[in-house]
């Protein structure tokens, strides 16, 4: 597939313009950038969903133009979206016949070929288990495999691996070099450099809507690939001076939060949750996800009544403390969920900014709203916080993920929190805004700012913490030493595989970092359930 | 930054007309179906609803409507859908007439005493609702629905000889105990009938609507549930509470409905009391957007609309055909918003999109200069 001095306008502007990436056959071809610098607008065009204004596009050697996806599904290229396009209370088989009826039937043929193409390039997809039933990279699966029964020869993958754990992106690849193995074509957009250069055969890194450049993952570091993708020297997570103090900022004591099945069965979401974080400290909660860490949130933010424990913010106890006080006592949040949890979306900047803060000054004075000021201060975060907005009126909807993340870290950290929840502060968001971000954390970090930080980003995890748990079903089973602990021993402990202190190979204990992190923590709760 | 705030305003403007153009085409449609010619019609109502004494009926019809779609679009603004207002209303203003026939005190106490009793009869109306809503999860449009048949018959029950009811001297007519004279509000002494007073109020109370929603924190609380609730939990807000005040304030507004009626016109409740407000509310706050002024415009608009309907009907149109009309409004409004607001929304971010790369493409000129 060839691209050829594509150029996309918008009115008055050029979002895309001379993109030149080709893509051979039987490759896994990737496509890095910051968001915001013009793949989704790319992909739109090579997946029929916008048309180019110049350019050209050619599948193996013909010229083709795109008027819907359906044109380019007809042409073999299929999209495999980051967010799963899937119906829970079908069978994995109604999901993948879905509106391809024709094709094959919806019966026995249909689970025929569902089952070849499985095989063929070892998905290990059950036809007729409920989707509900599935894990989000068996999930992924049968997305991919819905856009192969279709008859796709290339796959575009948008993000696949922002869900996944470590041990879950391995196998994808494996999936992924199946897929090249017998000749299929994988487009692969990604924002973790390590994975793309783990996969990929050719990478093209396209830079504020224009290719700037390909690299060969056999001779390219992430470092260098990054520093080609935001066009300067790039910061990592890694903060290694400790300023963790003696002075516990939130004390969470044998938390314990029961929710209700469906069909009646009380069962414990988190069991025996006991932790300290000091002024100063940030302390990381590694799992995978489902395993209490949002309910843990929602407990600690107040939005979940405990069942027992006790949560203590700088000495004064918490535990029956509405939200809306907690977050006047200096309770600061980065959502997990930022649509649903962080932004009114269809309301303008400086009302988002008053979110969350409505009884704190600069937002209102007494019951009244101060708007001048709000938006004052809106355009004052937009500055600091490098929201790349042309405005304070515009909808939190028009901007990108990255700059609306800006926006939420810039107002939380207005109000002098004590404390941040940090719910996957960096999801979904560019390099830049990455960057930028874990700065914030980390200086206020350095002013006595306590963080609970929740990750599903092993890096950002051991690069920011100075202590980490691991939780899972609910409990916290392990901890670890970011110091010495690697992702990949950490991704075990998630899977439940490790319990108690992980120790570190080799050279462990050596790190006079180590001290501060294990003396302090309560390691009481590590485990002993095992 | 001015453009899109005008864009937003013509957007905002677009979605009604657009609706009330496409309704006067298919009610054109319709009555050239029926064989009459549909542009004289139009030509009828419009030259008969800019009449004098046409102008104070619509005002004192708008006076009404606007309240009833006020107390509907506070519900809208949460998200909340009540259906209620119709029984909220009705049986605010039958306890106010009791209450006002039952006493007789100077006007200055009386009428105020007339209005909290209404508003708060229909909070309490209406705080049922929220109340079963925010305890035992009973969707407010149901139990609204519901209540609003339960108001009807508690008014029929009571509205008997020997309980609230009272038989006037002719003895053909039941109805509460008539309001003394000094109940009665102030009118506007124009020609050739009344500006009912109230109108007053219906103003105040709009003001009062737009202030408390776009400059209170509780306004910003109230916007914040309606525009997400998950959003407004995680923020602080109790949603419940919220949930349970709205329907108060919406049953209270609702409570003021019956007010123009009763206290300029009526001056007593019987079984001819106006009906159906409440629904008319549903379709001017839908029409106005929740505006205030936008719900000001949609009452005038309903009230020319009866108005000039009456005037058809003599000549030798169906009075019919101003439901077709105020439905397919409704219809068209409903669609055309979505329609416009989806579109907005992506104008809107195809141009932040625009012009950050534009920015993006000037810096990176800039940097590869200096590079």
């Amino acid at each position: 597939m060839e691209l050829r001095g594509i150029t996309k306008r918008f009115p008055g502007v050029v979002a895309n313009h001379d993109i030149d990436i080709t893509v051979r056959r039987g490759t896994v071809h990737a496509l890095v950038g910051e968001n915001g610098a013009g793949k989704s607008t790319l992909m739109k065009i090579l997946y029929g969903m916008q048309k180019p204004d110049e350019g050209t596009i050619a599948v193996d050697g013909e010229q083709v133009s795109f008027h819907n996806p359906g044109d380019a599904i007809a042409r073999g290229i299929g999209m495999v979206h980051q967010h799963f396009m899937l119906a829970d209370y079908l069978t994995v088989l109604e999901n993948v016949v879905l509106g391809s009826e024709k094709l094959y039937g919806i019966g026995d043929r249909a689970r025929a070929r569902i089952k070849e193409i499985s095989d063929a390039y070892g998905l290990g997809v059950r036809p007729d288990v409920m989707v509900e039933d599935l894990g989000v990279a068996d999930r992924q699966r049968v997305e991919i495999l819905k856009v192969l029964y279709r008859g796709a020869r290339t796959l575009i993958l948008d993000e696949p691996t922002a869900v996944l754990v470590p041990q879950e992106v391995d196998a994808l690849f494996d999936n992924l070099r199946e897929l090249k193995a017998e000749g299929l074509t994988v487009i692969f957009i990604s924002h973790k450099l390590g994975e793309v250069l783990s996969v990929a055969d050719e990478i093209t890194v396209i830079r504020r809507g224009t290719t700037v450049g390909t690299a060969d993952p056999a001779n390219t570091t992430p470092k260098q690939l990054a520093e080609l993708m935001v066009g300067s020297e790039l910061p990592s997570p890694e903060t290694r001076e400790s300023t963790v103090t003696d002075t516990p900022m939130l004390t969470v004591d044998d938390l314990r939060l029961t929710a209700t099945d469906p069909d009646g069965v009380v069962r414990a979401v988190l069991d025996g949750i006991t932790f300290t974080i000091h002024k100063g400290e940030v302390l990381g909660i590694a799992g995978v996800e489902g395993n209490g860490q949002s309910e843990l949130v929602d407990a600690i933010m107040g939005m979940r009544h405990l069942d027992t424990g006790v949560l203590t913010l700088d000495g004064a106890d918490i535990s029956r403390t509405p939200t809306r006080k907690r977050r006047e006592d200096g309770m600061a949040v980065i959502p997990e969920d930022r649509h649903r949890h962080g932004l009114l979306l269809e309301a303008p900047l400086w009302e988002n900014r008053i979110l969350g803060h409505v009884t704190e000054r600069p937002n209102s004075k007494g019951a009244f709203l101060d708007l001048k000021a709000a938006r004052a201060d809106t355009e004052r975060i937009v500055r600091e916080y490098d929201v790349r907005t042309p405005g304070i009126e515009v909808t939190a909807a028009s901007l990108s993920g990255g700059n609306q993340q800006k926006l939420i870290v810039g107002r939380e950290m207005s109000h002098a929190p004590k404390l941040l929840i940090a719910a996957h502060p960096t999801r979904g968001v560019d390099v830049g805004a990455q960057a930028q971000i874990w700065d914030q954390i980390r200086e206020a970090r350095r002013e006595g700012l306590a963080v609970l930080l929740i990750s599903a980003d092993l890096d950002e995890l051991i690069g920011l913490s100075d202590t980490l748990r691991v939780m899972y079903r609910g409990r916290l089973v392990a901890d670890a030493d970011p110091a010495t602990i690697t992702p990949e021993e950490l991704g075990s402990a998630m899977t439940g595989a490790a319990s108690g202190h992980l120790e570190a190979p080799a050279e462990s204990g050596t790190d006079a970092e180590s001290g501060p992190d294990t003396a302090d923590t309560d390691p009481r709760d590590g485990g002993e359930d095992r | 930054m001015k453009k899109f705030d005008k864009e937003r305003l013509l957007l905002g403007i677009a979605a009604p007309v657009l609706a009330i153009v496409v309704a006067f085409l298919v009610t054109a449609l319709v009555l050239a179906a029926t064989g009459k010619e549909p542009f004289s019609a139009f030509g009828i109502m419009f030259d008969y609803g800019v009449k004098s004494d046409s102008q104070v009926y619509i005002l004192n019809k708008a006076t009404t409507y606007y309240l009833a779609g006020l107390a509907v679009a506070v519900g809208f603004r949460m998200n909340l859908f009540n259906i209620g207002v119709d029984g909220q209303y009705r049986l605010a203003a039958f306890f106010a007439a009791a209450v006002g026939g039952a006493l007789t005190l100077p006007g200055a106490l009386q009428i105020p005493l007339i209005i909290l009793t209404a508003m708060i009869v229909g909070a309490m109306w209406a705080g049922i609702a929220g109340v079963l809503k925010v305890t035992r999860g009973v969707s407010e449009v149901v139990s609204t629905i519901m209540l609003n048949a339960i108001a009807t018959a508690i008014i029929g029950y009571l509205l008997q000889q020997g309980r609230l009811g009272h038989l006037d001297e002719a003895g053909t007519k039941i109805s509460t105990t008539p309001l003394p004279e000094s109940s009665h509000f102030f009118e506007f002494p124009t020609t050739p009938t009344p500006v009912w007073g109230f109108i007053v109020v219906a103003v105040v109370a709009g003001i009062a609507y737009w202030f408390t929603l776009s400059r209170t924190r509780f306004g910003f609380d109230l916007r914040t549930v309606g525009q997400s609730g998950s959003a407004a939990e995680a923020s602080g807000v109790n949603v419940k509470k919220m949930v349970v005040t709205s329907m108060l304030i919406s049953g209270a507004v609702a409570g003021l409905v019956g007010m123009p009626t009763l206290l300029n016109d009526s001056y007593e409740y019987s079984g001819d009391f106006p009906i159906g407000i409440g629904f008319t509310g549903i379709a001017i706050a839908l029409l106005g957007r929740n505006h205030p002024i936008g719900i000001a415009l949609g009452a005038l608009l309903w009230g020319f609309l009866e108005r000039g309907t009456g005037k058809l009907e003599f000549e030798g149109y169906d009075k019919e055909i101003v439901g077709v009309i105020q439905g397919v409004i409704v219809l068209c409004v409903v669609i055309a918003y979505e329609v416009v607001r989806r579109y907005g929304l992506k104008r809107q971010q195809s141009k932040v999109g625009a012009e950050l790369a534009a920015q993006a493409a000037r810096n990176s000129d800039q940097q590869e200069v200096s590079a």
